[in-house]
C-alpha cells in the first residue's frame, strides 16, 4: 500500500470531531468516493473517534490517502493512550457496551468499512485502523 | 559595585516615557484613527508607572513573581480595550515590545562602563518584556474565545426552531451535528411546544444532520420515546438514501419508529393520522 498524503488530527473535545469529520470528507471527495461510501466512512470514523473521546479522554486520528487493490482509498488510524479493551471479542459483539450506549459502535464501524484492524493493550491504549476503498 | 537596575530605571522614568512615546509616534503602524496621541500617552504612562513600581519590589530574575500581577492586570486591561477598539494583535504586541527599546537604550546610557553587567541586565529586561508581550496575546485570544463560546451557545439556541405546520402538528428541522447538549435543547423545546400547542404529532426532520451514527440514533430514539410518553406520535423525516444504508450497516433498529424520506411525506402521514385529506379545489 502506498501512502499518497496524510493529515494528523488531535481529538480532545467534541468540537474537534466536527473538524475531523469535515477534513475526512475533504479527503474522501478528493479521491472521488461516492456519496454512500463517504457517508459510511464518516459514520464509522465518527463512531470510533467518539469512543476514543469517551473512554480514553483524547487521542489522535491520522487520515491517509492510500493506494492498493488497484484503487485509491482513505485509511484512518485512531490511536489513544486510554485504558484499553480487555476483551476485544466481546467488544466486537453487537449490543455490548460498558457505557450505556447502543453497543453498535465497534461492530457497526467494522461493517461500514472495507478493512478493520484493532489492537489494544489494557492500560496502554488502543489503536484502530480502518480503510475504505473508493469502490468497496 | 553592583548597580540597581530598578532604581536606575525609576530615576529615568521621564526619559523612558519620552523615548517610548517617540518610538511609538514614528512607527508607521501608529493608529491615529483609533486613538489620539494624548490617549496613547496616558495609556503608556500608566503602563510604565505600574511596571517601574513593580520592578522596585521584585527580583528581575523572576518573571513569574506575584509582584508583577498589577503589571499583568494593567496590560490585560489595555489589551482588551485595544482589541475592542479594533487594534490587531500585532499592533498591541508592537506597542509592548517598543517599550523594550526605550528601556534598553536608557540602560545603555546608564551602564556605559560595564559591558558584562549591561548585557546581563539587558537580557533580564528583554525576558521580562517578552513575557509581557505573551500576556497581551493570551488576553487577546481569551477575548476571542469568549466570543466564540457565546456564538456557539447562540447557534444552539437559534438552530432549533419548532414550527407549527398544522393544527396539532409541530415540526422541528434539525440542522448540524446532533450531540448530547444539542439533543437536550431539541428535546426540551419540542416537548414544551407539544404541551403549548396541544399537538399530537411531532415531525423531526434530520435532512440537515450530516451523519447519523449510533449516538445520534440513540438520541433520536430517546426523543421519540419521550414524545410518545407525552401522548404524541413522533415521525422522523429527512432520511437520505446514504443515511438509510449507513443505519442498516451499523445495525441500528429504527423499525419501531415511523420514518419518512421527506418532510412532505411525513406531513402526508400526519394528515392521514388526523384523518384529513388534501384535495385540489373544484374549478369554479
Amino acid at each position: 500500500m502506498i501512502v499518497l498524503s496524510s493529515d494528523n488530527i488531535r481529538i480532545a473535545k467534541e468540537l474537534d470531531m466536527v473538524l475531523f469529520r469535515n477534513r475526512l470528507k475533504e479527503y474522501a471527495v478528493k479521491i472521488g468516493m461516492g456519496l454512500v461510501n463517504q457517508t459510511k466512512l464518516i459514520t464509522a470514523a465518527s463512531e470510533l473517534s467518539r469512543n476514543m473521546l469517551r473512554y480514553a479522554g483524547e487521542g489522535t486520528a491520522l487520515i491517509e490517502i492510500v493506494n492498493g487493490q488497484r484503487q485509491n482509498g482513505v485509511r484512518v488510524t485512531f490511536s489513544d493512550k486510554g485504558p484499553g479493551i480487555s476483551n476485544i471479542e466481546q467488544a466486537m459483539k453487537d449490543g455490548f457496551s460498558t457505557g450505556k450506549s447502543l453497543g453498535l459502535g465497534l461492530p457497526g464501524a467494522k461493517r461500514l468499512v472495507s478493512e478493520f484492524d484493532i489492537k489494544s493493550t489494557v492500560g496502554k491504549g488502543t489503536t484502530i485502523t480502518i480503510t475504505k476503498w473508493k469502490n468497496g | 559595585m553592583k548597580l540597581d537596575t530598578a532604581k536606575i530605571l525609576q530615576k529615568r522614568k521621564k526619559q523612558i516615557l519620552e523615548l517610548w512615546m517617540k518610538n511609538q509616534l514614528v512607527d508607521f503602524s501608529l493608529r491615529e484613527d483609533l486613538m489620539s496621541n494624548e490617549e496613547l500617552t496616558v495609556q503608556s504612562e500608566e503602563l510604565v508607572d505600574v511596571l517601574l513600581q513593580a520592578l522596585s519590589d521584585v527580583n528581575l530574575d523572576d518573571i513569574h513573581s506575584i509582584a508583577l500581577t498589577p503589571v499583568h492586570e494593567a496590560l490585560e486591561g489595555i489589551s482588551i480595550s485595544r482589541a475592542k477598539q479594533g487594534y490587531s494583535p500585532r499592533e498591541t504586541g508592537t506597542f509592548v515590545f517598543s517599550l523594550k527599546d526605550a528601556l534598553l537604550s536608557i540602560l545603555q546610557q546608564e551602564i556605559k562602563n560595564d559591558p558584562v553587567q549591561l548585557l546581563e541586565e539587558s537580557l533580564k529586561i528583554s525576558k521580562l518584556i517578552d513575557s509581557l508581550g505573551i500576556v497581551t496575546f493570551e488576553t487577546f485570544i481569551k477575548g476571542r474565545e469568549e466570543v466564540i463560546l457565546r456564538q456557539t451557545d447562540e447557534i444552539a439556541e437559534i438552530s432549533t426552531p419548532v414550527i407549527r405546520v398544522w393544527d396539532g402538528v409541530v415540526a422541528m428541522p434539525i440542522i448540524g451535528t446532533l450531540d448530547s447538549a444539542r439533543t437536550q435543547v431539541v428535546m426540551e423545546s419540542l416537548l414544551q411546544e407539544i404541551v403549548d400547542t396541544s399537538s399530537n404529532i411531532a415531525i423531526l426532520d434530520i435532512s440537515g444532520v450530516p451523519a447519523v451514527d449510533s449516538l445520534v440514533a440513540q438520541h433520536l430514539i430517546k426523543t421519540v420515546s419521550a414524545t410518545r410518553l407525552m401522548g404524541a406520535e413522533c415521525i422522523i423525516s429527512g432520511i437520505r438514501p446514504e443515511i438509510a444504508q449507513t443505519i442498516v450497516h451499523l445495525g441500528i433498529d429504527l423499525s419501531g419508529i415511523i420514518t419518512k424520506a421527506t418532510l412532505a411525506s411525513a406531513l402526508r402521514h400526519a394528515y392521514s393520522l388526523l384523518q384529513l385529506e388534501v384535495r385540489k379545489s373544484a374549478v369554479k
